[in-house]
């Protein structure tokens, strides 16, 4: 492509991303909403009906599916959102909250699926809880039977879920506070005589909630429509909504496919009730907060405060990091009998045996994974450079679209897309598992860039440009050189976010394309722990690679440029 | 696993423009000349690793024999296989079909037969059908009583058998009111697995043949039955076994193999299974401890063939052909019924066989926990197919949607 060829092409960048975006999202509901009401040719539908919705209606686990996704999704949220203030108010500025913070990265490439088999193995009757503290404390010579797993209240998947929405809250607290004079508004607290952590949830608080509302958002929406965690961690008498559309799904029965788009179109309606009741919460809680930081309490209790959030933070932490632990040794154990801490041989026989399918997978995974992660940063890249050469901002209300993937459930739009990707013989091919996976990338990495390249400093390009270098020398040979670490991290974010996809895998691959997260989601069912351990292991050992790349590669190439050792 | 196929059809297209869509099966050496080369995707249910090692194992044989390759695509439930046909179908796709051979029996194939989804007949006419002793095993010719007549090829036998921890279970019971009595008095040490996993829908259909005055009904269209009437004394036995199985019945095993890591934690004593080498297996793979044996119900236990059958619309049907005759070859037979490979008992008459091949099942261990073939008792044939679905569905809305 010539230069000018990409002159004109480059103002276009921000709306063909839109597109990206927005394109499958309306598709995908347009694909479940007809079917919902009656529309489906392909099945002998061509009269528009409520039939559908009868038929939902007449099934008999449809209240309690819907209470559990409901219930399970406030719950996480509140008690996510809950930690992550307490955490960011009780030890913001400390030591122990910048140990905090290099824990986060590891603790966010930890695919969803891999944190909830771990901790599976942790909380079950018979997981590594139990059999630490058996038979000496509690006299068990075998688990109890006492319903951990898939309680019908929902109480071990909304652990699984608050377990990984903690560090993505931190996370994305952390970035909000850089823009935001904290320490001076909490300096300025203190000497009036508050508490260190009162002063924190009175003054920066209320600036800090408006920028991470969406994210907020996309966690209730997420918890909503779970299904690769409801799965493994959730109730199956009757199982979430989400997870019982799956079912239907895939019943050889195809008009169950009607009723299964009826679900689908609830489940939006679900996650949007829970939006409303959330922003309700809003409301009132600005109005309560609002009271209590006029009325002036100076904040009593701190120290308790201080203690119970640091073992929230200790507690999903190791959840999720001593869970993968506890799985690793199974894929090397041999026969181990409850309740002995540690199996009784260890053996190299799961790694052997299985060792070839498994690089097999982590190759489509990573296949997939770079594929979705390139399309994604290219048309981020496109973005940001058409924002700065044209001027093209997005505004406040820009931001809102990117959210809409993360937003609207995959139930409910990726169900619709797969009816669409059958009908154009898309399906099932490893060109639309990477299409799919490139519109939940995209978000991430364009977050994860946008901040770093907007805050580069022009001057470096206004040098360039007085020597002679025109737009594109200076985009591809000073900014981006120089942007080398927040690129390649947002690229270990969208590899991330790639790998941990189970529903648009599953469901745009029609089972066909198999990746260590499917692999590890199917297995679930079959119990084997050593087998689950190997895929639960790999699952986290690719974004964490991606990761540590993004840490060692600038190190490297910058490694005789002092002044890029800290950057980023 | 890179996967385009249009992309090799057109190319293959291209290449041998003479490559004949339906062969005849009749004609090995054309069918052997067809499969050549061609890439068959196999169905087949992927929640066994075992298994899936076997069939990678089968798919290496048939790449070096035939030059056929296998991709295993895994199923976590083989009715999404006949529901991807039937959306072919519905497409219009009839031809270059995304899958061509699929592992399974009873319900699915009835689905798969009377929607005229199947290619065939074919069975009858692979060189290995010979090794089969038809009429002395119905199972292979009446599949949960709807006629095979050729539309698919038995690759496996199985009956129904308990598994127990001998080491905590002095005597299992060993009928369907026993089992009862002894979950009643041994709480939370039985379960089952979630129907409609094929295992649960069995252990309801197991206890069915157990209870039931007159079974006769079970071997026609449930239509033609009182339904009602027929299965009282099932859900009167599930109502009082329920609240004392496994976790209360709030909590199910997910599927047949999550069993093994129940028993092998102590959490249940005594587990159903499809496979008479299955515990055998799992010991030799640390799966289950040493203590473990298995035993039969008096009165005979549940038994049938799984099969493989081509669709319609398949892209590699000579291929297909070739991989279902090398899976019905001794050698194929025999590694499947070693326990250190599967502990599946063979489809093959293997009193009739060639000498060198019956020593290849003569030489096999059947394992501590595996009953001879004369222990094995009575198989009990299974009903028509159309009970399992309304039982499952009766079961689901009775026990399974059921908690606060």
């Amino acid at each position: 492509m010539s230069g000018r060829a990409r002159a004109r092409l480059l103002p276009w960048a921000p709306a063909l991303t839109i597109a990206c975006l927005l394109g499958p999202v309306v598709a995908g509901l347009a694909g479940v909403v007809a079917p919902a009401f009656g529309w489906y040719p392909a099945l002998g539908g061509t009269e528009w009906s409520l039939a559908p919705w009868a038929a939902l209606a007449d099934w008999p686990g449809l209240r309690t599916a819907m209470r559990l996704s409901v219930v399970t999704a406030l719950a996480a949220t509140a008690i996510s959102f809950g930690a992550t203030v307490l955490i960011c108010a009780a030890w913001h500025g400390t030591r122990t909250f910048r140990a905090i913070e290099r824990l986060l990265s590891p603790l966010l490439s930890v695919p969803h699926a891999a944190a909830a088999l771990g901790l599976a193995f942790l909380i079950a009757p018979s997981g590594w809880v139990a059999r630490a503290v058996s038979p000496w404390a509690t006299g068990w010579e075998r688990p109890p039977d006492v319903l951990i797993l898939g309680d019908p209240w929902g109480l071990s998947l909304i652990a699984g879920l608050v377990a990984k929405e903690v560090p993505f809250l931190l996370l994305m607290t952390l970035a909000a506070m850089g823009q935001i004079p904290v320490r001076r508004s909490v300096l300025t607290a203190e000497t009036q005589g508050y508490g260190r952590a009162t002063a924190w949830i009175k003054t920066v608080l209320p600036r800090v909630y408006p920028q991470i509302r969406l994210p907020v958002f996309a966690v209730l929406a997420f918890s909503a429509s779970v299904v690769d965690v409801a799965l493994i961690l959730g109730p199956t008498t009757p199982a979430p909504l989400a997870v019982q559309v799956l079912d239907w799904l895939g019943d050889p029965d195809l008009s169950l496919r009607f009723r299964a788009a009826a679900g689908a179109v609830l489940q939006l309606a679900l996650v949007l009730a829970c939006l409303g009741a959330w922003w309700a919460g809003e409301r009132i809680a600005a109005r309560v907060g609002r009271a209590w930081i006029w009325s002036g309490g100076r904040g009593r209790g701190e120290p308790v405060l201080k203690v119970l959030s640091g073992a929230a933070a200790a507690l999903s932490a190791s959840a999720v990091l001593v869970g993968l632990a506890g799985l690793a040794l199974w894929s090397f154990a041999g026969f181990w009998a409850f309740p002995d801490a540690l199996p009784e041989t260890l053996s190299l026989r799961t790694w052997e045996r299985q060792g070839g399918g498994l690089l097999e997978r982590a190759g489509v995974t990573a296949g997939i994974a770079i594929a979705a992660t390139a399309i994604s940063l290219l048309l981020v890249l496109a973005c940001l450079e058409a924002e700065e050469r044209h001027g093209i901002r997005p505004g406040t209300r820009a931001l809102w679209l990117l959210y809409v993937p993360l937003i609207v459930p995959q139930a409910t739009f990726v169900t619709g897309l797969q009816t669409l990707a059958v009908a154009t013989g898309t399906g099932g091919t490893l060109a639309a598992v990477v299409a799919a996976h490139a519109v939940f990338v995209l978000p991430y990495v364009f977050l994860s860039l946008a901040d770093p390249f907007r805050a580069w400093d022009g001057r470096m390009g206004l040098v360039a440009a007085s020597l002679g270098a025109g737009p594109d020398r200076i985009l591809w040979r000073v900014r981006l050189p120089m942007l080398l670490r927040p690129v390649l991290t947002a690229a270990a974010v969208g590899i991330a976010v790639s790998v941990g996809q189970y529903l648009p895998t599953l469901l745009i691959g029609l089972g066909r394309v198999s990746t260590l997260t499917t692999e590890a989601v199917a297995l679930s069912s079959g119990g084997d722990r050593r087998l689950i351990g190997l895929y639960a292991l790999a699952q986290t050992a690719l974004p964490f690679a991606g990761f540590a790349l993004a840490i060692a590669v600038p190190n490297a190439v910058f490694r005789n440029r002092r002044a890029m050792q800290e950057a980023g | 696993m890179i996967r385009s196929r249009s992309l090799a059809v057109a190319a293959l297209a291209l290449a041998a423009p003479a490559a004949a869509q339906q062969v005849d099966p009749a004609d090995w050496d054309a069918v052997l000349a067809a499969a050549e080369g061609q890439t068959v995707y196999w169905n087949a249910w992927g929640g066994d690793p075992r298994l899936n090692d076997y069939i990678t194992w089968a798919g290496d044989r048939v790449a070096e024999e035939y030059g056929v390759e296998v991709e295993h695509v895994k199923l976590s439930d083989t009715a999404t296989a006949v529901s991807t046909v039937l959306s072919e179908r519905s497409a219009g796709q009839d031809e270059d079909g995304s899958i061509d051979l699929i592992w399974l029996n009873g319900e699915n194939f009835a689905a798969m037969k009377e929607n005229d989804l199947l290619f065939g007949p074919w069975a009858e006419d692979l060189p290995n059908w010979a090794l089969l002793d038809p009429e002395a095993n119905p199972a292979l010719t009446e599949d949960f009583t709807v006629p095979v007549e050729g539309l698919e090829a038995p690759w496996s036998m199985a009956q129904v058998v308990f598994y127990y921890d001998s080491a905590r279970v002095d005597e299992p019971p060993t009928t369907i009111p026993a089992l009862l009595d002894w979950t009643e008095e041994n709480p939370g040490r039985f379960g089952f697995p979630q129907p409609p996993d094929f295992l649960g829908s069995t252990f309801l259909k197991q206890a069915l043949l157990g209870l039931a005055e007159d079974t006769g009904p079970l071997y026609a269209p449930v239509d033609e039955a009182d339904y009602e009437a027929v299965t009282a004394p099932l859900w009167t036995y599930m109502e009082a076994l329920t609240p004392v199985l496994w976790r209360q019945g709030q909590a199910y095993p997910q599927s047949g193999p999550a069993q093994h890591q129940l028993v092998a934690d102590g959490e249940i004593d005594i587990a159903i299974s499809f496979n008479p080498g299955e515990a055998s297996a799992a010991i030799a793979n640390f799966e289950l401890p040493e203590s473990v044996r298995t035993f039969v119900l008096d009165g005979g236990t549940l038994g049938n063939a799984s099969f493989v059958a081509i669709p319609y619309n398949a892209s590699a049907t000579a291929g297909a052909m070739v991989v279902a005759n090398f899976l019905l070859s001794a050698e194929a037979q025999a590694r499947k019924q070693d326990p250190a490979h599967l502990g599946v008992p063979t489809v093959l008459d293997v009193a009739d066989l060639p000498e060198e091949d019956r020593a290849l099942f003569e030489e096999i261990e059947l394992g501590v926990a595996t009953l001879a073939p004369e222990e094995l008792g009575e198989t009990l044939p299974e009903p028509h197919p159309s009970w399992m679905e309304r039982i499952e569905e009766d079961w689901e809305r009775r026990f399974g949607t059921g908690t606060p």
